[in-house]
C-alpha cells in the first residue's frame, strides 16, 4: 500500500479569541476526493490555508507522501505541487485574464500559450473565460471561473478547493465534476469544501466533519443523505421554509425600459430592461452571471448614476440620478455580491462596518454614540449566529460565511421598504441558508419589496414569488415561480423567451446581435 | 536657430538626472514601495560620487560609487520598511533629512572643489550635423543612457514575466504571496534598483552637470522625481517625457533671464509641482485611469500570513 499523499497529525491553530483548529489530523490518498464538511467557522478554510503554507499551525505535523514536510510559505507549498483555490479571490483586478493565470504556472511558458491553453481548455472545463478581458469588469462568477482555470492549469499534485462553486451555474458545476473526476483519475487529490450537499454526495469518496475546530466525524457521502449530513454537520436538519402565499401591495420599484451603455469594453450593455417590484413580494432574476446582473444592480443600487432620471423609480419618485447614499435615505438598500471590499472594509471592525449603510447610533453633528453601535451590531451578532470576536473583530478576520451572515442581518435589520439581494446566501452553510431565507420572507410578509438576484436557481424557486431570466443585456418577462420549471428557466437563460403583454417592444424570439 | 538647438542640448542636460532618478523610483514604486527619501539618497550619492572623483579623477569610477552609494542607502531603507515594517513616509523623510545632513558633513572637505572637466565626445560623426548636431549629439552619453534605460524599463515593464510578477506585487501583494511569489525579497530588489538609479542622478549632478561640490546641490530634484512618477501615472514614456519637460522649464528661465525677461526662480521652483497638481486633477477626472496604472498597494506595508 502507498503512502497518504496528505497526512495531518494533530494540527492546531489558535487567534486570539477564538480556536480555529483542535488536534486536527486527517489523511488524503492520492487520486482520492476528500470534502471537509463544516458548519461556518468550523476552521476549514484556516486548516486548508494550513496544508498551503499560508498560516502556520501552532502544534502539529504534516506528511507528504509518507514524509514530514515544512510548508512554511505558499511558495513551498506549490513546489510539492499543492495548488488552491481560495474562498476570498485572490486575484489582480487590473490584470488581465490570461496574465493571472499565467502568474500560477512555471516560468517555461509564454503569455501566448496560456491564451492559447485557456482558449481550447475552458470550454473543455465548462469555465468559458475571454483571456484578453481585465480582471475587475469581470463578475464574480467570472472571478471564480478565473481561480478555479489558474488552479487546473498548474497540474497540482494536491488541489485544494475552498467552496469553488459558490457562484457558479449548475452546468458549470456539472462540467467542473467531470474534470475534476479525471484529474482524481490520474492521480490527483483533491480536497473540497462545499455548504452545497449534493455536490459534496455526488464528487467525494471520503468525508471528514468539523465542528468547533475539531473532527467529529467522517463517512462516506456516497451513502449518506442530505439529511444526515446534515445531521452530522450542524446537529439537526435545517427547518423547511414555509412560503405562503404573497399579497403584493403597491407599487414600489419600477425600472422601465432602461438602457445603458456599458462603462467598459467588456461589460454588457443593458437593452430595454423593464421591471415592476410590489411590496410584499420576492422578485428573482435568474441567469449566467455576467449578463448584465451586474450593470443592473449597479444602476438600480446607485452606484452607477448614469441611468435617466425616469428610468428607475422608486415609490413613484425617478432616482435614476441618484446615488446610492440618497436612495438609502428613500428605503432602498442593496447587498452586493462582493462582501469583502463592497459589502464591508475587511480592515474596519464590525461595528465600523455598521456605520457603512445604518445611521441610528449617529448623533447631533455625526458624532458616534459608541455604546449605542455596540449594542447594535451585538444584536446583529446574535440574532444572525454570526461566530467572531464580537463587535470589535475586523471584516477580515471573519469566516466567509459569517461575514456573509454579518452583511445580510445589518440590512435585513434595517427593515428597508425595498431591499435589493445579490447571492444571500453565498458560502452560508445550510442552516444560515434556511435562516437567511426565512428571515427575507418575514421581511416581505412585513411588507418589504424583495429582489434577488442569484445563480442558485434552487434558492429562487424555493424564495420568489415570480422569476425574471437575464440574458445578454435583456430581462425576460416575469413568470410565477409556481408556474415556472427548471426547463423552462434554463430555456430562457439562453435568450429564448416569448414575446408577451407585459413585454418591452425590443423582445422577440431569437432576436439577438 | 543656434539659440534653440543649444536650449534643447540644455535642457536634455538637464532632465537627465529627474529622467534616471524618476525611472527609479517608478520601477520601485510600481512593487508598492514609496520611496520619499530620494532627494536624500541622491545627496549621499552625489557626495559619494564627487569624493571618488575627486580622488581617483575618473568619471565612470565616480558614477558608479554614486549608484553604489544609493543602492547601499536604498536597501537599509528597504530593510527598515520592508522587514521591519515601519512605515514608509515617515522613514521616507527620515533617510531624505539624514541624507542631507550626512552629505553636507562629508562634503565640508570638498566645498569649493573642482573637478576636472572632461570634454565631451558626443556620438560621432552625428555630432558634426548642422544644428542638430548641436542640439542632440553632443551629449554626454548618460543622456542617451537615461532614453535607452526609459525603454528598457517599458520593455521589462509590459513584456516580460519579471515585469508582471513587479507590478502584480505592487498591486496585490497578498495575492502575489498566494500564489508563492517571494514578496519581500522582490521588492528589496525594486527598492534597490531605484536607489541605484537615484544614485546615479545624484552622481551626474556632482560629476557632469556641474562638477564641484555645492552643499544641497540637488536643490529638490529628489522631490520632483516624485512628483514625476505620479504626473506620469507610473509610465515609461511619460517619466521621460515629464522629466525632459522640467528640464526644459528650468532651462527656459535661465534664457528668459539672459534675454532680460525677468521671471523670478521662485517662481519657476514652483512650477513643476503645480503641473503635477494640474495633472493629477485632469486624470482623477477618469478614476479607472488611475486604478489601472497606479500600483494599489503603494506606501501600504505587507504582512505575509495574515
Ligand atoms: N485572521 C484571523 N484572525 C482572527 N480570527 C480568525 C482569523 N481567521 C479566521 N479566524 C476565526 O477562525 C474561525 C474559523 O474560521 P474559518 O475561516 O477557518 O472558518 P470556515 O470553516 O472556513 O467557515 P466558512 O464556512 O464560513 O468559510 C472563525 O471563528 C474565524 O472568526
Ligand atoms: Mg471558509
Amino acid at each position: 500500500m502507498t503512502a497518504p499523499r496528505l497526512q495531518l497529525e494533530q494540527i492546531s491553530k489558535r487567534f486570539a479569541a477564538v480556536v480555529a483548529n483542535d488536534q486536527v489530523s486527517l489523511s488524503v490518498q492520492p487520486g482520492e476526493i476528500h470534502s471537509i464538511l463544516g458548519e461556518n467557522g468550523a476552521g476549514k478554510s484556516t486548516l486548508m490555508k494550513i496544508i498551503y503554507g499560508a498560516l502556520r499551525p501552532d502544534a502539529g505535523r504534516i506528511l507528504w507522501n509518507g514524509e514530514p514536510a515544512q510548508i512554511r510559505s505558499p511558495q513551498e507549498a506549490r513546489a510539492l505541487g499543492i495548488a488552491m483555490v481560495f474562498q476570498h479571490f485572490s486575484l489582480f483586478d487590473t490584470l488581465s485574464v490570461a496574465e493571472n493565470v499565467w502568474l500560477g504556472m512555471s516560468s517555461s511558458i509564454s503569455l501566448q500559450q496560456v491564451k492559447d491553453g485557456i482558449r481550447s481548455k475552458t470550454a473543455e472545463y465548462g469555465l468559458e473565460l475571454e483571456p484578453e478581458r481585465v480582471v475587475h469588469t469581470l463578475s464574480v462568477g467570472e472571478r471564480q471561473r478565473v481561480e478555479i482555470v489558474r488552479a487546473l492549469l498548474a497540474e497540482p499534485r494536491l488541489l485544494i478547493l475552498d467552496e469553488p462553486t459558490s457562484v457558479l451555474t449548475p452546468q458549470a458545476v456539472e462540467k467542473l465534476f467531470v474534470t475534476l473526476r479525471q484529474l482524481a483519475a490520474t492521480g490527483c487529490s483533491i480536497l473540497y469544501i462545499s455548504h452545497k450537499l449534493d455536490e459534496i454526495r455526488a464528487l467525494c469518496h471520503q468525508c471528514t466533519v468539523l465542528r468547533g475546530g475539531r473532527v467529529t466525524g467522517s463517512c462516506d457521502p456516497t451513502v449518506e443523505s442530505n439529511a444526515s449530513l446534515s445531521r452530522l454537520m450542524i446537529g439537526a436538519e435545517p427547518p423547511r421554509l414555509v412560503h405562503r402565499e404573497a399579497t403584493p401591495g403597491q407599487l414600489a420599484l419600477r425600472v422601465n425600459a432602461l438602457s445603458l451603455e456599458k462603462l467598459d469594453r467588456f461589460g454588457t450593455d443593458l437593452h430595454e430592461v423593464s421591471l415592476d417590484l410590489r411590496e410584499g413580494e420576492v422578485v428573482g432574476i435568474a441567469g449566467v452571471s455576467g449578463n448584465g446582473q451586474q450593470q443592473l444592480l449597479a444602476a438600480i443600487s446607485g452606484e452607477d448614476p448614469r441611468a435617466p432620471d425616469a428610468a428607475i423609480e422608486l415609490f413613484g419618485q425617478p432616482i435614476g440620478r441618484l446615488r446610492a447614499g440618497a436612495r438609502r435615505k428613500l428605503g432602498l438598500h442593496f447587498i452586493p455580491e462582493e462582501r469583502l471590499g463592497r459589502g464591508a472594509v475587511p480592515t474596519l471592525s464590525l461595528a465600523h462596518n455598521m456605520l457603512l449603510t445604518r445611521n441610528e447610533s449617529l448623533r447631533f453633528l455625526g458624532w458616534i454614540d459608541r455604546q449605542a453601535l455596540k449594542h447594535q451590531t451585538a444584536s446583529i451578532i446574535e440574532r444572525f449566529k454570526v461566530k467572531s470576536g464580537g463587535p470589535g473583530a475586523v471584516a477580515r478576520s471573519l469566516s466567509g460565511g459569517n461575514l456573509q451572515k454579518y452583511i445580510v442581518g445589518r440590512e435585513i435589520d434595517a427593515v428597508p421598504k425595498v431591499l435589493v439581494v445579490a447571492q444571500p446566501t453565498w458560502g452560508v452553510d445550510v442552516g444560515a441558508a434556511a435562516q437567511i431565507r426565512a428571515e427575507l420572507l418575514a421581511l416581505r410578509d412585513a411588507g418589504t419589496a424583495l429582489l434577488v438576484v442569484s445563480e442558485e436557481l434552487e434558492e429562487l424557486f424555493e424564495m420568489t414569488d415570480r422569476l425574471h431570466v437575464m440574458a445578454r443585456g435583456r430581462l425576460s418577462p416575469s413568470i410565477g415561480t409556481s408556474a415556472a420549471t427548471v426547463e423552462l428557466i434554463g430555456e430562457w437563460m439562453s435568450g429564448l423567451w416569448p414575446t408577451g403583454p407585459e413585454d418591452g417592444p425590443g423582445a422577440s424570439i431569437g432576436e439577438f446581435p | 536657430m543656434n539659440d534653440l538647438a543649444l536650449l534643447v542640448a540644455a535642457t536634455l542636460a538637464a532632465g537627465t538626472p529627474l529622467a534616471l532618478a524618476g525611472m527609479g523610483l517608478l520601477v520601485n514604486e510600481r512593487a508598492g514601495v514609496l520611496n520619499l527619501g530620494a532627494e536624500g539618497l541622491m545627496l549621499v550619492a552625489a557626495v559619494a560620487g564627487f569624493a571618488t572623483g575627486f580622488t581617483t579623477g575618473s568619471e565612470l569610477l565616480a558614477l558608479i560609487a554614486g549608484a553604489a552609494a544609493g543602492a547601499i542607502g536604498a536597501a537599509i531603507y528597504g530593510w527598515l520598511v520592508i522587514w521591519l515594517n515601519t512605515n514608509q513616509y515617515a522613514t521616507g523623510l527620515a533617510v531624505s533629512l539624514f541624507g542631507s545632513g550626512f552629505s553636507a558633513f562629508v562634503g565640508i572637505g570638498f566645498v569649493g572643489k573642482k573637478l576636472e572637466e572632461n570634454p565631451v565626445t558626443g556620438v560621432p560623426l552625428l555630432r558634426d550635423l548642422p544644428v542638430l548636431g548641436v542640439a542632440l549629439f553632443r551629449q554626454h552619453w548618460t543622456i542617451y543612457g537615461a532614453v535607452a534605460l526609459a525603454g528598457g524599463v517599458a520593455w521589462f515593464l509590459y513584456r516580460t514575466r519579471g515585469g508582471l510578477i513587479l507590478r502584480s506585487i505592487g498591486e496585490s501583494p497578498s495575492a502575489a504571496h498566494a500564489l508563492g511569489y517571494p514578496v519581500r525579497r522582490i521588492r528589496l530588489v525594486a527598492v534597490v534598483v531605484g536607489g541605484a538609479l537615484c544614485g546615479l542622478a545624484g552622481a551626474y549632478l556632482s560629476v557632469i552637470y556641474t562638477p564641484l561640490w555645492v552643499e544641497g546641490m540637488v536643490a529638490g530634484r529628489g522631490w520632483i522625481a516624485l512628483a514625476l512618477t505620479t504626473f506620469a501615472t507610473w509610465r515609461p514614456a511619460r517619466m521621460l517625457f515629464g522629466a525632459y519637460l522640467f528640464g526644459g522649464v528650468t532651462m527656459l528661465q535661465l534664457y528668459l533671464q539672459a534675454a532680460g525677461v525677468q521671471v523670478p526662480p521662485e517662481f519657476m521652483s514652483m512650477l513643476p509641482y503645480l503641473a503635477t497638481v494640474l495633472v493629477l486633477v485632469i486624470i482623477s477626472r477618469n478614476p479607472l485611469w488611475i486604478r489601472l496604472n497606479m500600483p494599489a498597494s503603494l506606501g501600504k506595508t505587507f504582512f505575509p500570513g495574515s
